[in-house]
């Protein structure tokens, strides 16, 4: 059976690894990766950078009601991560038994984030937690 | 530029519509419309209609040639316009700005969303369309959890309280029991509010507008012939919009929506107005919080302030800023299309004295705010009484 | 000679007891725990699975190797739970370490010593100059039919060896390895099959035994040394009992097999079992130690391998988290939130 996957292929390295993308010029960082930059507009060059993945927990919510895709695992936390390179991230917040709130220490850990149903791909993404 | 002027407006009830379609709502609100203007579909020059994911409730694309033939248009120019949420808003000033810009003299703006046909597991993915699918709605972040998101914060940094955003859902519920078109005609209290089922902490479900269905239709004129199909035209005396990243975490804040700041702005400036003149107002409420953010964005409020000011009553019915008479989103249901236009529908009842129980008194300046996604499209119409 | 560079392991938080699953059966707890010496097991999320532990585990054993991912020319992950059943996991886990492109990857299967198999693969491609480094890992999360005694064992779990020959970057010298391979039909899942069937007792004496019992004198004999001339010996542990009878057969003492042994604590995890261990142990070792570490892989065969620890050791000491602290951090779950993590009740 025919299953679409290069939408997720073509961005792997930002899923498994937060690979976003670095201003030549004035060295701005972005997450995920962008082509122009929002300081120096299309006269420079981005290029690929690798986020360490640590940062503080800018802001949170528990998901209870899910999208289709993550029913099974809700409820579940999201926040918004402010990595220590700068630039915010959205990610799941992996429970660990520590207490998430604005200002913890996170790191990424690597996750499943959804299955395309029993068959199809397993999705495989960086996700947070708790340091 | 010609100025621009509001000459019929149609809506439908919205609500869980079961025996309605699609096209049956649009139907309902365009000839509503334009019996309101007195006037044929043949008189009317272009369709623009506002509708955000039909293809994902209901599977049909090239919605605005199916309405534009079903509402009698004579094969006329038929313009799908979607900008999520804000899809309704962007129509309108699409056709403001064909109206204006002298292309055509009498255009039909619509709005339309059709969502109880899919389940709400399938109507909340749709909706998370609105933000960014690849790393918001992939990674399990919802449509509230956006929203959620910029709660936290906004109780975080200003100290707002969940019953301060609870407060916007009764004020909101309220105005609704008095709206013949709203989906929830049932006040609530606070207590109903804070121990409704939890969505997206802190956001409980009386936070959040409902999935509904319904439609909303405008048909604008050149100011200078208005009075030939009404006595009550309503002036658009400004129309304008904004953007600001997809992506909510990558914003500076969160805690404010720059799109509707920006818009916001240039709606002032284009009226020659400030925010102490305007009457009545629809807001973007398609969550408790988004209320808040929009009256300090719009500047009714300074930053930080309008929480407690809501909770107080400065925006209920002729407080000193009537804001979301009809219900707003969270009362008067969601059809996510259609809102942008019905928030026109409303101001323009307002300002014609026809809003029944709910009439602001003397209210002559009226401000529509519509959002799309998490606040990467603002749109703002400020509407004038002529009359 | 083939060395050991960095390691690394991954074990999942959940835990389930022994008491928990024999209430759902209706089972004596305490005859299980005396009989299995087992008194908990793990169990990943339901976000973890054979993958996601393998990259957790290289990862550490990357941070704790210190080299540059680029460098490494084999990536090997031996599992019984591989989450395709074809699509390699290995490519995965090597994506997800930074490691490059010109490299060769595949996914091993051996039942439990998967893992082991990868590091003599390793051993004769840095030796032979082929590549300058590989990773193997072991990561299983294994599966136990529901009411069946592997309930009770199988487990999740994973560790990451990396492999190089060059002395200095080396924290242990592999000095030898042997295997003793046969036909035994002890344990075996088919294709398509949720659950693993075993041959019960007959997995004991002519799978289990016999095998760990060859492949380390086949050892002994190639290096000439004796059980004393090890300081650890690390088998593997499919319960809290095997590793203490096997020990006692080959004439190893139950101290040296003391800091290895983790089944009784994590339950077994299967691919992870006998190289977790030897991660247990390294966190310990100091120069000049010598260990012994033999692995078994039902169906059936036996890797044995006499490792020394050398100077390195102490130098990466402290990079990665250590076993024990991986084992204190956990949390109990009931049966009902056992089976949704494992898949086996879903939201229809």
């Amino acid at each position: 059976m025919e299953k679409a996957s290069a939408g997720m292929w073509r961005k792997i390295d930002s899923r498994y690894n937060l690979v976003g993308s670095m201003c030549e010029r004035c060295g701005t960082k972005y997450f995920p990766q962008r082509a122009i930059c929002r300081n120096c507009g299309k006269d420079t060059k981005m290029l690929h950078r690798k986020m360490s993945g640590r940062g503080t927990v800018y802001s949170h919510s528990e998901i209870r009601v899910p999208a289709e895709a993550f029913k099974e695992s809700a409820p579940y936390t999201v926040g918004i991560i402010e990595l220590e390179e700068g630039p915010k991230v959205e990610g799941h917040i992996i429970d660990n038994g520590k207490k998430v709130e604005i200002g913890t220490k996170v790191k990424t850990a690597f996750r499943k984030m959804y299955t395309d149903g029993e068959e199809g791909l397993i999705h495989y993404h960086f996700k947070f937690i708790p340091e | 530029m010609r100025d621009v002027a509001i000459i019929g407006i149609g809506l439908t009830r919205f609500g869980e519509r079961w025996e309605h379609s699609l096209r049956d709502l649009m139907a309902e609100a365009g000839l509503s419309a334009l019996t309101d203007a007195g006037i044929n579909g043949k008189d009317v020059e272009a369709l623009y209609a506002g509708i955000m994911a039909s293809g994902r409730f209901v599977g049909q694309e090239h919605i605005a040639a199916l309405l534009a033939d079903q509402l009698g248009f004579d094969n006329i120019p038929a313009t799908r316009v979607e900008n999520a949420c804000a899809s309704g808003g962007t129509a309108l000033r699409q056709g403001y700005i064909a109206v204006a810009s002298g292309i055509h003299d009498i255009v039909a703006v619509g709005g339309v969303e059709k969502m109880t046909d899919v389940t709400t597991s399938e109507a909340t993915t749709a909706l998370g369309g609105a933000g960014d699918q690849e790393w918001e709605l992939n990674q399990g972040i919802t449509f509230p959890g956006l929203y959620a998101l910029m709660a936290r914060r906004h109780m975080h940094e200003y100290g707002t309280t969940v019953e301060q955003m609870a407060a916007v859902a009764v004020k909101n519920h309220l105005n609704a029991t008095k709206n013949k078109y709203a989906q929830f005609r049932k006040e609530i209290t606070i207590d109903e509010v804070l121990n409704s089922k939890p969505v997206a902490d802190p956001l409980k479900i009386l936070d959040c507008s409902p999935l509904s269905d319904g439609a909303a239709a405008v048909i604008l004129a050149p100011l200078d012939i208005a009075r030939k199909y009404t006595d009550t035209p309503v002036k658009i005396l400004a129309s304008t919009q904004a953007t600001d990243t997809l992506c909510l975490a990558e914003r500076g804040s969160i805690t404010g929506l720059k799109a509707t700041a920006v818009a916001g702005e240039k709606a002032y400036k284009a009226s020659g107005l400030k925010p102490g003149d305007i009457d009545v107002a629809e807001v973007h409420d398609c969550f408790t919080i988004a209320e808040i953010l929009a009256m300090e964005d719009l500047g009714f409020f300074k930053k930080g302030a309008a929480a407690k000011a809501i909770s107080e009553g400065e925006t209920a019915l002729n407080a000193r800023l009537s804001v979301n008479t009809s219900g707003g989103l969270k009362g008067c249901g969601h059809p996510v299309g259609a809102t942008g236009v019905k928030q026109a529908v409303e101001i323009t009842m307002q300002l014609r004295g026809e809003a029944e129980g709910r009439q602001v008194s003397g209210a002559e300046i009226g401000m529509t705010h519509n959002v799309g996604g998490s606040g990467a499209t603002a749109v703002v119409h400020i509407l004038e009484r002529t009359n | 000679m083939a060395g050991i560079v960095g390691y690394g392991a991954y074990v999942p938080r959940m835990r389930i007891k022994v008491e928990e699953i024999a209430r759902v059966w209706n089972e004596d707890a305490e005859s299980i725990k005396k009989g299995l010496s087992i008194t908990e097991k793990s169990v990943p999320s339901m976000d973890e699975d054979a993958a996601t532990i393998a990259v957790e585990a290289a990862r550490n054993a990357l941070s704790h190797s210190g080299i540059n991912p680029k460098e490494i020319g084999a990536v090997y992950v031996g599992s019984e739970s591989h989450p395709y059943a074809v699509k390699p996991t290995a490519t995965i886990v090597a994506q997800a370490i930074g490691a490059g492109t010109s490299l060769t990857a595949a996914d091993l299967e051996f039942a439990c010593k998967a893992g082991t198999a990868g590091i003599q693969m390793l051993m004769g491609m840095t030796d032979s100059s082929m590549i300058k480094y590989g990773i193997t890992i072991g990561s299983d999360t294994s599966q136990g039919r529901p009411g069946d005694a592997l309930e009770y064992t199988a487990s999740a779990g994973g560790a990451a060896l990396v492999i190089g020959k060059e002395k200095s970057e080396c924290i242990a010298e592999i000095l030898a390895t042997a295997s003793y391979t046969t036909d035994t039909p002890d344990f075996w899942r088919r294709e398509g099959a949720n659950f693993p069937s075993h041959g019960g007792r007959f997995t004991g004496e002519p799978g289990y035994f016999k095998h760990i019992v060859h492949a380390s004198k086949l050892l002994f004999e190639k290096t000439g040394f004796k059980p004393s001339d090890f300081t650890y010996a690390v088998f593997h542990q499919p319960n809290g009992k095997f590793p203490k009878n096997a020990a006692k057969l080959l004439g190893f003492t139950e101290k040296q097999i003391e800091i290895g042994l983790l089944t009784p604590l994590i339950g077994n995890t299967y691919s992870g079992a006998s190289m977790l261990g030897l991660c247990a142990v390294l966190d310990n070792a100091v120069p000049g130690e010598r260990i012994l570490v033999t692995s078994f892989g039902s169906g059936a065969g036996s890797d044995s391998f006499a490792i020394e620890v050398t100077e390195g050791i102490n130098e990466k000491r402290g990079r990665a988290v250590k076993i024990s602290t991986m084992i204190k951090d956990k949390q109990y779950i009931d049966y009902a939130q056992y089976l949704k993590n494992r898949n086996s009740i879903t939201k229809r």
